[in-house]
């Protein structure tokens, strides 16, 4: 019985000292991963921070009015007037064609349908 | 092994043949048998002392080579935990209150060389100063070849340049990481965001500080580690404050003034949701300005005018001996008081606007709607000077503005040492003692506020920060109905926006000379207003410097003439980005949409 004990006990010591040996190069190797992804993120963050500064930058108000006015002819923006305010009630309702466009009978429906999508 | 017997039948029977005792054959033998017994257990033991020292020296040797291994080599972070987040952003950004940037970092390189490693110095010289005009070839020679191991070069680069340093090529040129603060709107909000710069500069970082503005009075708040993510909200709405700079720059062009201020502000919060002073400058590059000797300190752009321009405010304080005045149960709106001019105090003579009479009986509206001197000046003395001095010093105007900014603290209001009958009067109207537009602007908001004071912010705020009664709500609302019937019947008729319901009060002030006296045709004129009078909401204030409107046969200098349009322009433009419906008469809803709900 006893020679078992001591056979099975080395090779369980073998089989444990192999698993630690792997185990510590899968860290080693995890942590050169993460520290390739750390930079990773800080570079993006980097990218990240000048873009959103950039972004601040290209919608920075005067620039925004100069471009308004530059394309005034083609979009005819005004700076926002108290009589732009309305009222739900003087909405109209759509009418029924609008609704449905040039559609008018059920043929020209079922040939609009989109094939992609679920009709439901 | 072969045992031997204790008492061998040999021996024994020779021992007894001669006569001898054979017990002492069975001793000796077992005394013999015992000194193997104990040689052999010495021996094991000291086997097993050998095993142990072995095992204890070869633990302690690990211990010690795991300790100088430790004591040898350079400390490294634990790697397992995730860092990333703090790596970029030393400086939170700020932003506006809906989220809009309005500073953020940006990682730019500083260039410094080491003249040691220089391979050919005078060419490296020739090429920098064709990159970076301000720097001069023949000094550069010099510097490079002093002696000197270490030299700063450049605090800043932008990455052309930095390429354009790159292709010198040259050992002894050498770029240290910056974090660098950028304003991405330039200009706008520059007061309230003030500038930064570096503080302690290493190779491989530097600080940024604060130098002005929310970016040094935060300070402490925008380095903080634990909120270096979390960007700094301020109450300023960008988009409001660009159609305030916008309008008050033009009207300044306009009414020739020297420059301006502007303050929007929410009586409920006390949020400042638009600070303009003009003429401004750019917190990128912030201006060093070398101002002449006699130069006001208002001419440099860095000068905050709405938070540091201390001024007579003029009339736009009539209407707190008005509230004061019915607070105290002395009148009320309608009462006629004594509005006689010209005065006599004293020596002194309390005249009206181009000496007119308004007299001699005025109700207290009319006091404020046609803003009489002598109406106030009377109210004044019916109150007296230490009830009048704790009231105003109840709205705020004996002590510096709360607001965020590093120099409000600085701003504190110039009042009389001495506190005369004649200062009560001339206090009433708003001469004698000096205050900040913004101070004005807080006490408006009470006002507003139904009588609760309002401490004006820069921060945003998630809810009506708890303030002190000063007036009844009655009085208050008197108060800005009085306000509203200046602009329906009074002096500041051009401040009318309809559907807005603005009510506000003039004050147009002479310059006082630094020399003594008053200039005739200078002046602060000042346009305090809020909006809607019948909820209000908004105070919106303009302050210009030595304004002159010309469009008539002679130059106009009031308040009416010159802030009050550009006032009522501010408030049109805001007020719908601000999200308030105008107040006007709907059109009778059709009845077949009123049925359907």
């Amino acid at each position: 019985m006893r020679p078992v004990i001591y056979v099975l006990s080395f090779i369980a010591v073998l089989g444990l000292g192999f698993w630690a040996y792997r185990e510590h190069y899968d860290t080693r190797q995890a942590l050169r991963e993460v520290s390739a992804l750390n930079s990773e993120i800080a570079s993006l963050r980097e990218a990240l921070a000048l873009q959103r500064a950039e972004w601040a930058y290209l919608n920075r108000p005067d620039r925004l009015r100069e471009l308004a006015s530059a394309n005034f002819e083609r979009l005819g923006l005004m700076p926002l007037e108290p009589a732009q305010f309305g009222d739900a009630a003087n909405l109209s309702y759509p009418a029924a064609e609008e609704f449905f466009g040039d559609i008018n009978n059920s043929v020209m429906v079922t040939g609009q349908l989109n094939p992609e999508e679920d009709p439901l | 092994m072969t045992r031997t017997p204790l008492r061998p039948l040999a021996r024994i029977l020779k021992a007894r043949a001669q006569g001898e005792n054979p017990d002492v054959i069975e001793r000796e033998n077992l005394r013999q048998r015992h000194e193997e017994m104990r040689d052999a257990s010495r021996s094991r033991a000291e086997v097993r002392l050998l095993i142990l020292g072995f095992a204890f020296f070869v633990a302690f040797s690990a211990i010690g080579a795991r300790m100088g291994f430790v004591a040898t080599t350079e400390a490294a972070e634990p790697r397992s935990s995730s860092a990333g987040a703090e790596i970029l952003a030393q400086r939170a950004d700020i932003t506006d209150r809906n989220g809009r940037v309005l500073a953020t970092n940006m990682l730019t390189h500083a260039l410094y060389a080491h003249p040691k490693d220089m391979v050919d110095p005078a060419r490296v010289a020739g090429e920098l100063a064709a990159i970076f005009p301000e720097l001069k070839a023949d000094d550069l020679t010099r510097r490079f070849t002093d002696g000197r191991s270490f030299i700063w070069l450049r605090k800043v680069l932008s990455p052309e340049q930095m390429q354009a340093v790159h292709e010198i090529g040259d050992p002894g040129l050498l770029f240290g990481p910056r974090e660098m603060r950028l304003y991405p709107n330039g200009q706008l909000a520059a007061h309230v965001l003030g500038g930064s710069s570096f503080g302690a500069e290493g190779v491989h970082s530097a600080e940024v500080i604060g130098t002005a503005g929310v970016e040094r009075a935060m300070d402490a708040r925008l380095r903080d580690p634990a909120l270096s993510t979390t960007p700094l909200e301020l109450s300023i709405d960008l988009t409001v404050q660009a159609a305030v700079e916008e309008i008050l720059g033009a009207g300044i062009t306009m009414m020739n003034a020297k420059g301006g201020a502007a303050i929007i502000m929410d009586v409920k919060t006390g949020e400042i949701l638009s600070l303009a002073s003009l003429p401004t400058f750019d917190p990128n590059i912030r201006p060093n300005p070398v101002l002449p000797k006699d130069a006001e300190p208002g001419d440099s752009p860095l000068f905050n005018r709405a938070v540091q321009g201390v001024y007579e405010l003029g009339s736009t304080f009539k209407i707190f001996a008005a509230a004061q005045a019915m607070e105290l149960g002395l009148v009320n709106a309608n009462t006629m008081v004594d509005a006689n001019a010209p005065m006599q105090w004293g020596k002194h003579r309390i005249r009206e606007f181009q000496n007119k009479n308004y007299g001699p009986l005025l109700s207290v509206t009319d006091v404020i709607v046609k803003s009489s001197n002598v109406g106030t000046a009377k109210m004044a003395l019916q109150i007296g000077g230490l009830r009048q001095q704790a009231f105003l010093k109840s709205l705020g105007f004996f002590e510096a503005t709360p607001i965020e900014l590093t120099e409000a603290p600085g701003a504190k209001p110039l009042l009389p040492a001495k506190w005369p009958e004649i200062v009560t009067i001339t206090t009433s109207y708003g001469h004698g003692m000096s205050a900040s537009p913004l101070h004005l602007a807080a006490a408006y908001a009470t006002i507003a506020n139904g009588g609760i004071t309002v401490k004006p912010t820069i921060l945003k705020q998630d809810a009506p920060r708890p303030g002190i009664r000063v007036m009844r709500e009655d009085v208050a609302d008197a108060s800005v109905d009085m306000l509203r019937q200046v602009v329906t019947r009074g002096t500041a008729s051009m401040a009318e926006v309809p559907g807005y319901e603005v009510g506000g009060k003039t004050g147009t002030a002479d310059k006082p000379k630094r020399t003594g006296g008053y200039y005739k045709d200078k002046v602060i004129n000042t346009f305090a207003s809020v909006f809607p009078a019948s909820d209000p909401r908004y105070v919106v204030l303009v302050t210009l410097d030595e304004p002159v409107e010309t469009s008539g046969t002679e130059p106009r200098r009031t308040a009416g003439w010159t802030a009050v349009p550009v006032a009522a322009e501010i408030t049109r433009r805001i007020a719908p980005l601000l999200g308030i419906r105008p107040m006007v008469e709907a059109s009778p809803a059709d009845r077949l949409t009123a049925v359907r709900n």
